[in-house]
């Protein structure tokens, strides 16, 4: 399954690592942020909860930017 | 400016005025150090808090050598080494700076969205005699919603009622206005320009056409080009690269300078290595790569031609090898009436016959010849109607026999017919036994084909080869007429695939072949080359669907166009690389030996990045 959020983040190497730490997350099998849409798109992998492995996305994003926002 | 933004700018302007005031005051009235620093703290940490918060927040969560790290400790080692005015002086300049590249950024990001700015607000819809605006999700498929002139049509759908004409440019790129009246389809995005209309949906919002472009440029950042790839690698070894050469610098450095007997000058060389760390963070470098990207795909966009990822900005900048399919492509792929020969009868009284003979028939050529035929035709004279398959038609009109069809009709009735030096289909017709002459029809060439052939060339594109299922004999002429390098005739669907296989087996890997059809019977050759472009897709999901490029209207010049705004976006994008990495690389190397201080680090930053902004919107502007 894969979805799309809308993101809110400032910098450009901040999103690459919002991407790498995504990818990092059990149950996302691929994720990928665009800057300049600020859109995040995670594949999910098959009968993944999505609303717990977004909050551990989330969470883990904010380990690395303070500032950033997953919008789900 | 969002709330962040201003927010941070009054920061900006408090701190810089405290600032101004706390030198004043340093530089009239003499106080002890530590009063000196006190003052200095106020303007530091108006400007500087948050940083300093999220450095702290940086090193629980062990993510050191970030930008506000970095900040915090060349600001704090500043104070440190007893220069306060330049560590509050640096941090404001770096939040200057910082606000500088979120505006520029948002700028771009504005400008880019701005193109594609088709995405619908509202939908109006009837209710109770009034008419309201409603959120076009909750609008359900098969209601009947109301467009007014000067509207965006919300969501594909059918007029019901009242007629219009259309602007599509916002989906093609074309502004060639489009006539609609009851019963035809229409689709969300374009703008209704002189009259009311109403429109039954097929759709919902969520799979009409604007939302379906909209979310198909906003996930092409899902396949990212090559280049992007690099750049993510080369940051990830870079950063670590850069932490140990700013390590060498101020610990080895001032080793070396022990070992040899000079003074070691600590202070300088720390503070050298944390102007590098300044200097090293990787934003520009990251941003200027994507931004490129984005504002490629969103030029073309507002082209109308939408491209799925920046990995095909990427292929298609090396395309050498086009290879099309003809009809739909390179002709209008519709018939039209190009002749009548050897007609003994008047020619508007045989395209009649013709036309009552066919009046049955909803074969493509069956109804372009109705199409031509300017007189009514009136049912009742056709008598009787037979068909004979594969061969046209025998029915009785006006009493008389009239006989409709190919040579083979023809030659079972014994009628001597007179063959055509034209290309085409023909149709001959016979009454009452006698030959009538006959009606020569023909797929028409598009008018920008052949032009646009000529363009490809000069684009450098090294060879065109032109597909097609039609016999040797049709499709000569029309190859011949635009000017392709090679054409292949009589292919099955599955042969054009082993085509273009064949051509990308003798092509280097370099070299990238492109392939061009409608999109709705040519999908696994659209999949098998390197980069499949597909045609006149406005209104139809297969075609948008199937291909890696799509041009939204039917034009071939616009293949020509793709092109050009790849190699464009492509140059910039490495214009940025060499540039980013460049400019990098030679502040690295002037921290290093001590000429570049810390302002010029941040200057080096933010300046590296506008250009490269800037750089990046001339995509948006290609003719």
């Amino acid at each position: 399954m894969k979805k799309s959020y809308k993101i809110e983040v400032d910098c450009a190497n901040c999103a690459n690592k919002m991407e790498i730490a995504a990818n990092k997350i059990e149950g996302v099998k691929n994720a990928s942020v665009n800057f300049m849409a600020l859109k995040m798109n995670v594949e999910f992998e098959d009968g993944a909860d999505v609303k717990s492995v977004m909050k551990e996305v989330l969470s883990a994003c904010r380990k690395i930017e303070p500032d950033c926002e997953i919008m789900f | 400016m969002s709330r962040k933004q201003k927010k941070v700018l009054v920061r900006i302007i408090v701190s810089a005025v405290t600032l101004v005031i706390c030198a004043l005051i340093s530089h009239f009235i003499e106080m002890p150090l530590a009063a000196e620093l006190f003052i200095y703290l106020v303007p530091y940490l108006i400007i500087g808090y948050d940083i300093l918060i999220k450095a702290g927040k940086g090193i629980l969560n062990r993510q050191v050598f970030d930008e506000n790290f970095l900040m915090a400790i060349a600001t704090v080692g500043a104070v440190a080494l007893g220069d306060y005015r330049e560590g509050a002086a640096v941090m404001l300049f770096y939040q200057i700076g910082e606000l500088f590249q979120s505006c520029a950024v948002g700028k771009s990001r504005r400008n880019i969205s701005a193109l594609m700015d088709i995405r619908p607000d509202y939908a109006n819809i009837e209710r109770e005699g009034e008419i309201v605006q409603v959120d076009p999700d909750e609008v359900e498929v098969g209601s009947e919603i109301i467009v007014k002139a000067g509207e965006k049509i919300p969501i594909d759908g059918i007029i019901v009622d009242g007629r219009t004409t259309l602007n599509t440019s916002a989906l093609t790129g074309e502004s060639v206005p489009r006539d609609a009246e009851k019963g035809s389809a229409v689709q969300s995005g374009c703008i209704n320009m002189t009259g009311l209309i109403r429109v039954k949906t097929t759709k919902e919002f969520g799979e009409s056409t604007a939302s379906k472009i909209l979310e198909l440029v906003e996930n092409s950042s899902l396949k990212k080009a090559k280049s992007e790839n690099f750049i993510s690698k080369f940051a990830r070894y870079y950063t670590p690269a850069v932490c140990l050469g700013a390590l060498a610098l101020a610990v080895l450095v001032p080793l070396v300078r022990m070992i040899i007997g000079t003074s070691p000058e600590w202070g300088i060389w720390v503070m050298r290595a944390l102007t590098f760390l300044v200097i090293s963070c990787p934003c520009a470098l990251v941003i200027s790569i994507p931004l490129g990207f984005f504002a490629g795909i969103g030029g073309a966009s507002s082209q109308g031609i939408l491209i799925k990822g920046s990995n095909y900005i990427e292929t298609m900048a090396n395309t050498k090898y086009v290879v099309f399919d003809k009809t739909g492509t390179m002709t209008e792929g519709v018939f039209d009436v190009v002749g009548i020969h050897h007609n003994i009868m008047e020619r508007e009284k045989l395209l009649e016959y013709a036309a009552l003979a066919e009046i049955g028939s909803n074969h493509p050529i069956a109804e372009c010849i109705r199409a031509a035929c300017e007189s009514e035709i009136d049912k009742t004279r056709v008598s009787s109607v037979e068909e004979i398959a594969g061969c046209g038609i025998i029915a009785v009109i006006d009493g008389r026999k009239v006989a409709v069809g190919n040579e083979k009709l023809m030659g079972k009735l014994n009628i001597a017919h007179k063959p055509c030096h034209g290309v085409g289909t023909l149709v001959h017709i016979a009454v009452d036994g006698e030959y009538q002459g006959h009606i020569l029809i023909a797929d028409v060439v598009k008018p920008t084909a052949k032009e646009a052939i000529t363009m490809l060339k000069k684009a450098g594109v090294a060879r065109t080869v032109m597909l097609t299922g039609d016999s040797q004999k049709a499709a000569k002429p029309v190859a011949e007429e635009i000017g392709v390098d090679e054409v292949h005739c009589s292919l099955l669907p599955a042969d054009k695939v082993e085509k273009v296989e064949e051509i990308i087996s003798k092509k280097k890997t370099k070299e990238k072949l492109a392939f061009v059809g409608d999109g709705i019977n040519d999908a696994p050759v659209l999949s098998r080359a390197d980069i499949g472009i597909a045609m006149g897709a406005l209104g139809s999901d297969a075609a948008i669907e199937a291909a890696d490029v799509v041009l939204m209207d039917d034009n071939p010049l616009k293949i020509v166009k793709a092109i050009k705004i790849s190699r464009k976006c492509m140059r910039i994008v490495y214009q940025n690389i060499i540039f980013a990495i460049g400019i990098k690389l030679i502040c690295l190397a002037l921290g290093a030996v001590g000429i570049a201080n810390m302002w010029f680090a941040i200057f080096a930053d933010v300046g590296v990045m506008i250009i490269a902004v800037l750089n990046s919107i001339r995509t948006l502007r290609i003719k």
